[in-house]
């Protein structure tokens, strides 16, 4: 599978290597506008990033395995972070994430992300959001979820299902 | 003419300006810099001053041919540096006038004392060093029981079992029970990194210096630490191979049994090894080995370090070339006419066929890969016939490191001796020439397929004595009167001389198939028999008798080339 990328997106990391006194030093950016367009970065892009920053596909690779933002594989549509920092592992964080594996059918003993078969939603902890004072937390896509418990997350999934759109409209979610 | 041994011509380096600093309480003078992976001088660390001191700190990730990671921390030693006097800016003594020391302590827990790393840390004038301290020994146990925690212990069914230095190390330094009763980290075993090398993860310990020879040494940024904190593992780019020239070496290097050599892997347990010194005869560069045989077996080869030749590496190449020596196809009788016969009726025959030959009737082409010994006795059989001689030129692909263009060990032996001129193979033609109109009728062969050469079964049939020795039948064994059968170098003893002019050794390692002899021997006869001169039945006297007729190696002696060869001007 070969890589295609538009030229707009070209231009708009040629600019971000420009940014920077040395070329490598734009991987991090190229990673997440790379991930941004395809919604993951797959082995060609990490090859195409190498090869357009002058490294070898190691040191790219590196990079994307030790960041955990850096996906390798597609995610759901819907992607569920459940906060298991402190504050949220007290309020509940653990049972959270397994309500919501159980009711999407996944594995809530794995500790790495989960998707659903069907691509809808991935379900993952991730450390701290910085909202602990409404613990626990989950962010929903690019949208924040507070003080969530069994019956938020059921409409979580709800609106996930109804195709997602109206989560962010539906701001009283994180009230 | 004087011998021109250019390591003992070099203009000596400047003295290194020297410092003290006492090892376990033994002053011990050692010179401030010391040269650095790349040779270039650095200051002095107190892993070297140790060394000075005869005594080895232990440690993974340093080695003295890559640059320095400092990430094992095995080597921690507990260290202490002279007090100044703030008012005087002179050492503070003690009562007895010995100069005041502070050991290195923990900044926010000054009871508790602090090692430095040794591989790293420079040693400055003073300086007292403790690798035998209670508080050093304790540094290493906790070191290395780090280093176990996720390790799986696997020892009975490892490859590097008997050479490894987690192991030696927790033999010495470690403890004989686990106070890990958490669930080890799992990673990738058998992980297929290269078409030479497999990678069990688990048995790695993070050391970094399979990562630093592939890119520092190799130019080959192939190996990297991929995954977070207790899961990081060693890995090349998805879809990419550990593919150059040189991958073997990462075996050798990885202080455990993380990486293991396909060719070796499960092999043989590393003890029973017999091991010879030796020389690769897969190019001109002449990289010094060690044969590891076992009942008469080669097993492994592996690169013996040499300065002055290959440092510590060796090529995958030339590394696994072995094969041939033991292989089933071997020649292993004297055949005459095709038929088995022995050495004393060939070499009598042969004998008494040369003298006979019309003056300039004789030609002679050798082989770069025999020893510049037997290249000598073919020059003055050559020299007793007025033969025409050459060896046949095997070109190929040389890189930036260690691989020479020319795939033979001995071209400078074949120039050194006469037996070729200075391009290899400019004389062939003429021969083919000379048997074509029939100026050359007999045509003494060793170690070349003259039919792979260019010289047709048709042209060879016209002579009317063709001697060939080889090592396995060829095209040109299979129409000669007579087949002599000889020895791969690892069968034998002689010297090769590398593109250099380093003139080094090779031992015997494994004994030669059926009757076959080395080279030397049987042509020695020969020689012995046609000249009626008196000769040399023993590889030191041979040596020492060209040594002393060769101009460019005047002054040599077998007893001085030592383990590591000397460079001689060509
Ligand atoms: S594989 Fe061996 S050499 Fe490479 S980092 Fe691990 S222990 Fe060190
Ligand atoms: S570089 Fe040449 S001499 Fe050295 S190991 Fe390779 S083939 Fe042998
Ligand atoms: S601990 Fe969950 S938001 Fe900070
Ligand atoms: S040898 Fe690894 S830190 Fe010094």
């Amino acid at each position: 599978m070969s890589l295609s990328i538009p030229a707009p997106l070209e231009a708009e990391l040629d600019e971000l290597v420009t940014r920077y006194p040395q070329k490598r030093s734009a991987s991090l950016m190229f990673l997440h506008t790379l991930q941004e367009h395809f919604g993951y970065v797959s082995p060609e892009a990490v090859e195409w990033t190498a090869a357009k920053l002058g490294l070898a596909p190691i040191n790219v690779f590196e990079l994307v395995t030790f960041y955990p933002m850096f996906r390798q594989e597609p995610l759901g549509k819907t992607h569920i972070k459940v906060c298991r920092t402190l504050s949220c592992a007290l309020a509940g964080a653990s049972d959270l994430r397994k309500h919501f594996c159980e009711k999407l059918g996944l594995d809530a003993k794995a500790h790495v992300p989960q998707t659903t078969p069907d691509g809808n939603f991935t379900v993952e902890f991730v450390e701290c959001l910085a909202a602990c004072g409404s613990a626990p937390v989950v962010l929903v896509n690019d949208t924040l979820c507070e003080k969530v418990d069994a019956s938020k997350a059921d409409s979580i999934l709800a609106e996930g299902k109804s195709g997602g759109a109206q989560l962010r409209a539906a701001g009283t979610l994180s009230k | 003419m004087s011998a021109t041994v250019t390591a003992e011509n070099k203009p000596a380096p400047p003295p290194v300006e020297r410092i003290k600093v006492k090892v376990d309480g033994r002053e011990i003078e050692v010179p401030k810099t010391t040269p650095d992976w790349q040779g270039k001088p650095q200051a002095t660390t107190m892993l070297q001053a140790c060394a000075h001191a005869g005594v080895d700190v232990p440690h993974y990730c340093y080695h003295h041919k890559l640059p320095v990671a400092g990430n094992c921390r095995m080597c921690l030693v507990e260290f202490g540096t002279p007090v100044m006097d703030p008012a005087t800016k002179k050492p503070a003594l003690n009562e007895d006038g010995s100069p005041k020391i502070a050991r290195s302590v923990l900044p926010y827990e000054p009871g508790t004392p602090r090692g430095a790393i040794a591989c790293a840390t420079p040693i400055s004038p003073g300086m007292e060093l403790y690798p035998g301290s209670p508080a050093t020994a304790q540094m290493r146990e906790a070191v290395l029981e780090s280093l176990l925690i996720n390790h799986p212990l696997d020892c009975t069914i490892c490859d590097q079992a008997g050479e490894c230095k987690l192991q030696e190390y927790s033999v010495e330094h470690g403890q004989a029970a686990s106070r890990f009763v958490e669930t080890k980290v799992h990673k990738p075993k058998a992980v297929d990194l290269g078409p030479r090398i497999v990678l069990d993860d688990e048995r790695c310990i993070l050391c970094t210096r399979c990562i630093r020879f592939t890119k520092d040494i190799v130019n080959d940024d192939a190996l990297g630490i991929i995954n977070r904190g207790s899961y990081n593992t060693i890995a090349a780019a998805p879809g990419r191979q550990f593919d150059n020239n040189y991958t073997l070496n990462t075996v050798d290097l990885c202080p455990v049994g993380a990486l293991t050599s396909k060719d070796f892997r499960f092999k043989m347990r590393v003890w029973f090894l017999k091991e010879t010194k030796s020389v690769c005869p897969g190019c001109a560069t002449g990289c010094n080995i060690i044969i590891g045989s076992r009942e008469n077996v080669i097993q492994r080869l592996e690169p013996r370090e040499n300065d002055a030749v290959n440092g510590p590496w060796m090529c995958d190449s030339g590394r696994l070339d072995y094969k041939w020596v033991g292989a089933s196809n071997r020649l292993k009788e004297v055949l005459v006419g095709g038929k088995p016969s022995t050495w004393q009726t060939a070499l009598s025959e042969i004998g008494s066929r040369l003298v006979t030959a019309a003056p300039g009737s004789v030609a002679i082409v050798g082989s770069a890969r025999l020893s510049t010994e037997e290249l000598f006795l073919l020059k003055q059989l050559a020299r007793k016939f007025d033969a025409i001689t050459d060896v046949v030129e095997h070109l190929g692909e040389a890189d930036r490191l260690l691989v020479h263009a020319e795939k033979a060990p001995n071209y400078s032996g074949a120039r050194i001796t006469g037996l070729a001129y200075t391009e290899a193979g400019i004389n062939l033609p003429r021969i083919r020439a000379g048997i074509e109109t029939g100026s050359i009728k007999s045509l003494v062969v060793v170690g070349e397929d003259l039919v792979a050469a260019g010289f047709s079964s048709d042209l060879l049939g016209r002579l009317s004595l063709l001697v060939v020795s080889d090592i396995v039948p060829t095209p040109t064994t299979s129409i000669a009167h007579y087949v002599l059968p000889g020895c791969a170098y690892a069968e034998k003893r002689g010297t090769f001389i590398n593109a250099k002019g380093r003139v080094q050794k090779f031992m015997k390692a494994v004994e030669p198939p059926g009757t076959a002899r080395p080279e030397w021997e049987f042509l020695h006869e020969l020689v012995h028999q046609v000249t009626g001169g008196n000769g040399y039945s023993t590889i030191e006297g041979l040596f020492n008798l060209l040594a002393r007729e060769l101009a460019p190696l005047a002054g040599l002696e077998w007893s001085r080339l030592g383990d590591t060869g000397v460079t001689v001007t060509l």
